[in-house]
């Protein structure tokens, strides 16, 4: 068994709020452009719910194994067996955009020099 | 903008390169990672879909057995230890070719871990430790639109193919490779090729590179000789041929030296490879492992492979392609040369089912790599593709053995196989070109043949036997090379001495 020891893991309890810096990365990652003011405010609230989050961290589990998930089940699977798919017609019609039966997408940035 | 590049051979002097490769291999299930849809190539766009490869809301992904199976014995063919304990973990960005929002992949808790395999170069072998293996899905594809020959530099929108999306797919990461010196491309090049061998043997994959069903990242750095630690890595990405993968180490080596050689830092990186011109060029800026935000897959169980079924995988491996080498090699008395010549030429498992059909070794040898290379060379295709199978080359060998046709004959035979004109005795018979026996046809030639030349007959009648060829050539003529010289010679000397 090699589940991770809750030490490796960084917990609710090791993140003291986050900085503007955290969300303009994350704001990055998500590919979403926040103004200043934004970063500010997101900042101030996303801390405030890390800290109610935190308060789990205070709870003594010195006793407790590790959970590795909350069904105490292992080795779920399907045989290797196709069945059938939506049809295209459905599948697009749920797409902002279609075109030549693809999804279209806006331009992709950033991608390549 | 072509970058600076040292000579090859030059960047040896100063630099000692270190390379690193991710080969990720599309299993060929029947089914997705994580549902039931058809992973079958070439489809129609966005026909083979469900809301979980489409990452719909509310829908539950389920592992497919045949791809947590196929995995272990990937693993257990490269020697690595099966985890008792496994999940899987999403890896969270965002791409339009990745409907979810995340990947579905492993993290610290992959299927296989620390295996190694042995790759030859040269006569020196050099064994490439393997990290892990682990599973994960494939993405959509994009196509870009708008842009020069379909590049996402200029396009004006990209359209998205989700069939693809949910392939199970097996990442193979090796740890750092140091010491390989000027062979860095070749035993790139060499782990693959043999890498994918050991996949054909499995039989998990087509490992079909031009259809992508096997793609790499190759990672490569430079250090200064003789110093105690490595240099900055790039990552050339989506490497997906043989050759490419030995060209773009060799680029970069050079690349990087140039960088190195004028004083500047590499940069830390992720870049794109060129076909046409075996160039890299920079591509976006290396995500740290912490940008992912892994987190276990909460919608997944754990997999816990038991020990009993582990042994059974194990037990049930097949021949791996390494062994059967040596197993070959000893029984058909090859030197280590003659062994290199069959495997580089592809020609081992054609010469092995040659030899199964019931040829000689030597002569499925000779056929496959002498006529029939010469065939593919000249049509710019690998042995195995040529039309004709090893069964085939097997019973033209027999017709030669048993007289029917000689070498010459055989070869106007093997045109008629590849031609799809059937096998060699069918090719034979159609065409007429077994060899003369002593028959009524035969006499009539070699008689004709002494009738139209007294002055020859009479020169040898003198002493100078050595004139008789010109009577067997004649001869062949009149047949069209179906009869057997030595048989002419024999009626010849009959009639004329």
């Amino acid at each position: 068994m090699s589940s991770p020891s809750p030490q490796e893991r960084p917990g609710p309890g090791d993140t003291a709020g986050l900085g503007r810096q955290d969300v303009a990365q994350l704001a990055r990652l998500a590919r979403l452009a926040l103004t200043d003011e934004e970063l500010d405010h997101f900042a101030g609230q996303l801390s405030a719910v890390l800290d109610a989050v935190a308060q789990v961290g205070k709870a003594d589990v010195g006793d407790v194994p590790p959970m590795t998930h909350a069904v105490p089940l292992t080795n779920v699977t399907r045989p290797d067996v196709v069945t059938p798919s939506l049809l295209r017609d459905v599948v697009l019609a749920g797409a902002p955009a279609a075109e030549d039966d693809r999804f279209r997408v806006p331009q992709i940035l950033g991608e390549e020099q | 903008m072509s970058d600076t590049l040292v000579d090859f051979d030059e960047v040896l002097t100063r630099y000692e390169p270190v390379i690193g490769l991710e080969t990720h291999v599309e299993l060929g299930t029947a089914s997705k990672m994580f549902c039931g849809c058809s992973t079958t190539f070439g489809a129609e766009p966005n026909t083979q879909t469900c809301p979980v490869c489409l990452g719909l809301p509310g829908s539950l992904p389920v592992v497919n057995a045949a791809a947590i199976e196929a995995t272990i014995r990937i693993g257990l063919a490269l020697g690595c230890r099966i985890a008792t304990w496994s999940r899987f973990a999403r890896k969270n960005y965002f791409y339009p070719d990745i409907p979810k929002g995340f990947q579905t992949s492993q993290y610290d808790e992959p299927l296989c871990i620390a295996g190694h395999l042995d790759v030859e170069v040269d006569g020196e072998t050099h064994r490439v430790e393997i990290e892990r293996v682990h599973l994960e899905e494939d993405t959509g594809k994009n196509l870009h639109v708008g842009g020069a020959t379909g590049r996402i530099h200029g396009a004006s929108h990209s359209l998205v193919d989700f069939n693809r999306a949910g392939i199970p797919l097996v990442e193979i990461v090796t740890r750092p490779i140091p010491g390989t010196g000027a062979q860095a491309p070749e035993v790139a090049k060499a782990y693959v090729t043999e890498l994918r061998e050991i996949l054909l043997a499995l039989g998990v994959s087509e490992v079909r590179m031009e259809q992508g069903n096997l793609r790499c990242d190759v990672n490569t750095s430079l250090a200064p000789v003789g110093s105690l630690e490595w240099g900055t890595r790039t990552e050339t990405k989506n490497v997906n041929s043989l050759r490419s993968v030995e060209r773009s180490v060799r680029h970069e080596m050079r690349r990087q030296a140039a960088v190195l050689d004028a004083g500047q830092r590499v940069l830390q990186e992720t870049r794109h490879f060129h076909e046409d011109s075996g160039s890299t060029s920079p591509g976006r800026s290396k995500e740290e492992a912490t940008d992912y935000r892994y987190f276990p897959e909460p919608d997944l169980v754990p997999v816990a492979p038991d020990a009993e079924w582990v042994e059974k995988l194990t037990a049930e491996l097949p021949e791996l392609p390494g062994a059967r080498r040596t197993r070959l090699q000893e029984e058909w008395g090859l030197s280590a040369t003659e062994m290199s010549w069959l495997t580089g030429a592809g020609a081992l498992g054609l010469v092995d089912a040659t030899v199964a059909a019931g040829a000689t070794p030597g002569d499925a040898r000779k056929w496959w790599l002498g006529e029939l290379a010469r065939r593919a060379n000249d049509a710019g295709v690998e042995l195995a593709e040529l039309a004709i199978t090893p069964r085939q080359v097997a019973e033209l060998t027999a017709l030669v053995s048993a007289g029917t046709v000689n070498d010459q004959l055989a070869r106007q035979a093997l045109d008629g196989v590849l031609a799809g004109e059937g096998d060699p005795a069918q090719v034979v018979e159609s065409r007429g070109l077994a060899v003369l026996g002593e028959s009524d046809e035969l006499v009539s030639a070699v008689e004709a043949a002494i009738a139209g030349a007294p002055d020859v007959v009479a020169k040898v009648q003198g002493g100078k036997v050595q004139a008789l060829g010109a009577l067997v050539g004649a001869v062949m003529k009149t047949t069209r090379g179906k009869a057997d010289a030595a048989t002419v010679r024999r009626m010849l000397e009959e009639r004329v001495l």
